[in-house]
C-alpha cells in the first residue's frame, strides 16, 4: 500500500518507518501524504497504544528532498501543503509517540523528531540544524517545539549555529529520553514502546494535551481543563483497574480505555 | 410515521427537555420532516409544566451536517415559493423557554442554522462550523445570513458565508457563536449542568429576560428598553418575586417555585 514509508502494527504498538534509505529518507510529497494516512490510522485505530517513528537505513532522515528544491519554489506553498498537515495530524495524536532516532536527523527530519512525545537516540546518530547553512530558518514546527523542550537560549545555539549534535550532547540538554547504544538498538526501542503500549493510554493522551496546554493558557483556564481532563481520567476503566490493582497488591493490566 | 419517531428522540430528565437529532449515519442531515418533529417536540416541551430548559444535541459525530441535498436539488423557485418550508423554522423563535444548544462534531449548512436558533451554545472542542452551501450554488435560507451577521457582525459574517470555510470552536467562542467549550466526551454531562443550573432559576425570570434579550436584538434600544421595562414590572406580580427578595433580605435560600 505504501511506497515511501513502511507501516505495520504489532501488539498495540504501530512503527511507521521512512523508507527511502537510497535518498537518505529525504522527505517528498508522496511520503508526506502517505505518512499523513498512516498518522490518521494511528489515531483512529483503536488496536494501536503507541507509535514508533524511525528511518530505514542509516538515516532517521536528512530532511526536505533537494531533488525538489528548485528555483522559483515557493518555500511557504511546500510548508503549508505538506509538513502542517502532517505536524497538525501528529498532534492529534492522544497516543505516545516515540521518535527512535537509528542515524542522523538533520532539516525538517530533525524537526519531526522534535515534534514526537519521546525521542530515543542510536548512539551513532547525530542532529543537525541544517537550515541555517541554506540560508533558511529551521521549520516544520522545530522553533515551536525547541524551545519549549531546551529552552530558548540553546534552541536559539543550535539553530543559528547549526553544529552537529551528538547523542551525548543530545543527553546532557534534555533533548532525548535515552541514548542506546548499536548492539541493544531494537531491543531497546521495542521494550520502551512495549511498556508505553500498556500504560493507561487516555490517561497518557490527557497528559500531552495538559502539558501542551501549560503553554498557552492562563492559569484559571489551565485549571478548568484539569479538571475536565481529571473527570475523563475518573471515568476510564483503566483508572478503576489501577485502584483494584493497587488494593489488591497486583500489577495493573491497562486495556487503554 | 414510524420514520419520524426515529428521526429524533426526546427524554425529560430533571426538569430538562432533551431533543436528540438520531439520524447518524447522515450525520444528522436535516429533512423536512425532522425539523417538523423537532418543531413540534419543541412546542409540546413550550406547554410542559414539568420542562424548565430545552437541549438540543445531535447523536454522533455531528450536531448536524447540513439540509437533505436530494429532497430539495429537483425544486424550482415556485415549489420552494408554495412549500414555504421556512416558515415552520419561524415557530423556533416563538418558543418561551430557553433552548441550549450541544454542538458536537459538524454544525454546517441547514445544522448550523439550527444551532443559531438555540439561545445558546456549548460546543466540544472539536466542533466545526460553516456555510457550504455557496458551493452548491445556493446560500442559507433559513436565517443563516441574519442570525450569523447579527451575532458576529458583518466582517466575519461575510469572511464565513462567502468563502464556506470552515471555522473550529475555538473560533465560533472568540467570535461569540457559543459560549462555552467543553471536552467532547464531557459536553452532555456539561449540557446538562448547565440546564440544571437554569431550571432551578425563577422560570418567569428565565422567560422575561430571553423574551428581552431577543427583543433588544431585534428592534431600537428606545423599544426595546420600553419591552424591558413592561417585562420588569410584571415579574412583581409573580410569587418568585416576593420569595426571592423576602428570602434576600433574611438571607435564607429562596425557593422558587416558577409561579
Amino acid at each position: 500500500m505504501f511506497k515511501t514509508i513502511k507501516y505495520e502494527v504489532h501488539d498495540r504498538v504501530a512503527w511507521l518507518t521512512l523508507y527511502r534509505s537510497d535518498k537518505l529518507n529525504a522527505f517528498t510529497e508522496e511520503m508526506h501524504s502517505e505518512m499523513l494516512t498512516a498518522l490518521k490510522d494511528v489515531e483512529r485505530n483503536e488496536n494501536v497504544r503507541c507509535l514508533v517513528i524511525t528511518g530505514e537505513g542509516r538515516a532517521f532522515s536528512s530532511g526536505e528532498d533537494l531533488d525538489g528544491v528548485t528555483e522559483g519554489l515557493d518555500h511557504g506553498h511546500v510548508i503549508r501543503k505538506r509538513y502542517t498537515p502532517v505536524l497538525i495530524q501528529l498532534a492529534k495524536i492522544d497516543k505516545p509517540v516515540i521518535a527512535a532516532i537509528n542515524g542522523i536527523a538533520a532539516g525538517s527530519g530533525f524537526s519531526l523528531a522534535l515534534a514526537c512525545d519521546f525521542r530515543l537516540m542510536h548512539e551513532q546518530a547525530k542532529l543537525v540544524q541544517a537550515f541555517i547553512h541554506v540560508g533558511l530558518i529551521p521549520d516544520s514546527g522545530n522553533l515551536y517545539y525547541l524551545p519549549k523542550l531546551i529552552g530558548h537560549a540553546k534552541a536559539l545555539e543550535l539553530a543559528v549555529l547549526g553544529e552537529k549534535v551528538t547523542a551525548e550532547e543530545a543527553k546532557e540538554i534534555g533533548l532525548v529520553t535515552k541514548v542506546i547504544d548499536g548492539e541493544n538498538w531494537m531491543e531497546g526501542v521495542s521494550s520502551f514502546a512495549e511498556r508505553l503500549a500498556n500504560m493507561p493510554t487516555r490517561a497518557i493522551g490527557l497528559i500531552k494535551q495538559q502539558l501542551q496546554a501549560s503553554w498557552d493558557m492562563p492559569l484559571e483556564l489551565f485549571l478548568e481543563k484539569e479538571a475536565y481532563g481529571q473527570r475523563m481520567a475518573g471515568l476510564t476503566s483503566d483508572h478503576q483497574e489501577g485502584v483494584h490493582a493497587f488494593m489488591e497488591k497486583r500489577s495493573p493490566d491497562f486495556a487503554g480505555k | 410515521m414510524e420514520n419520524e419517531s426515529r428521526s429524533i428522540e426526546t427524554r425529560v430528565e430533571g426538569q430538562v427537555g432533551f431533543i436528540t437529532l438520531n439520524r447518524p449515519k447522515v450525520l444528522n442531515a436535516i429533512n423536512r420532516q425532522m425539523l417538523s418533529s423537532i418543531v413540534r417536540e419543541m412546542e409540546e416541551f413550550d406547554r410542559d409544566d414539568n420542562v424548565k430548559v430545552i437541549v438540543l444535541h445531535g447523536n454522533g459525530r455531528a450536531f448536524a451536517a447540513g439540509a437533505d441535498i436530494d429532497e430539495m436539488m429537483n425544486d424550482d423557485s415556485i415549489d420552494l415559493e408554495l412549500l414555504n418550508q421556512f416558515v415552520e423554522w419561524d415557530r423556533l423563535a416563538w418558543v418561551k423557554k430557553p433552548i441550549i444548544g450541544a454542538v458536537q462534531g459538524f454544525a454546517l449548512g441547514g445544522g448550523f442554522e439550527l444551532a443559531l436558533c438555540c439561545d445558546i451554545l456549548l460546543a466540544s472542542e472539536d466542533a466545526e462550523f460553516g456555510f457550504p452551501e455557496v458551493d452548491l450554488g445556493v446560500m442559507p435560507g433559513a436565517g443563516g445570513t441574519v442570525r450569523l451577521t447579527k451575532l458576529v457582525g458583518r466582517a466575519t459574517a461575510m469572511r464565513w458565508l462567502l468563502t464556506g470555510e470552515r471555522f473550529t470552536a475555538k473560533e465560533a467562542l472568540d467570535s461569540g457563536v457559543v459560549s462555552k467549550l467543553v471536552p467532547s466526551d464531557l459536553l452532555l454531562e456539561e449540557t446538562e449542568k448547565f440546564a440544571s443550573i437554569i431550571a432551578n432559576k425563577p422560570s418567569l425570570s428565565i422567560r422575561f429576560i430571553k423574551e428581552s434579550v431577543h427583543k433588544a436584538e431585534d428592534t431600537s434600544i428606545y423599544e426595546a428598553m420600553q419591552f424591558e421595562r413592561k417585562n420588569f414590572s410584571l415579574l412583581f406580580s409573580s410569587e418568585d418575586q416576593k420569595e426571592g427578595m423576602n428570602a434576600f433580605k433574611e438571607k435564607r435560600k429562596p425557593h422558587f417555585k416558577g409561579q
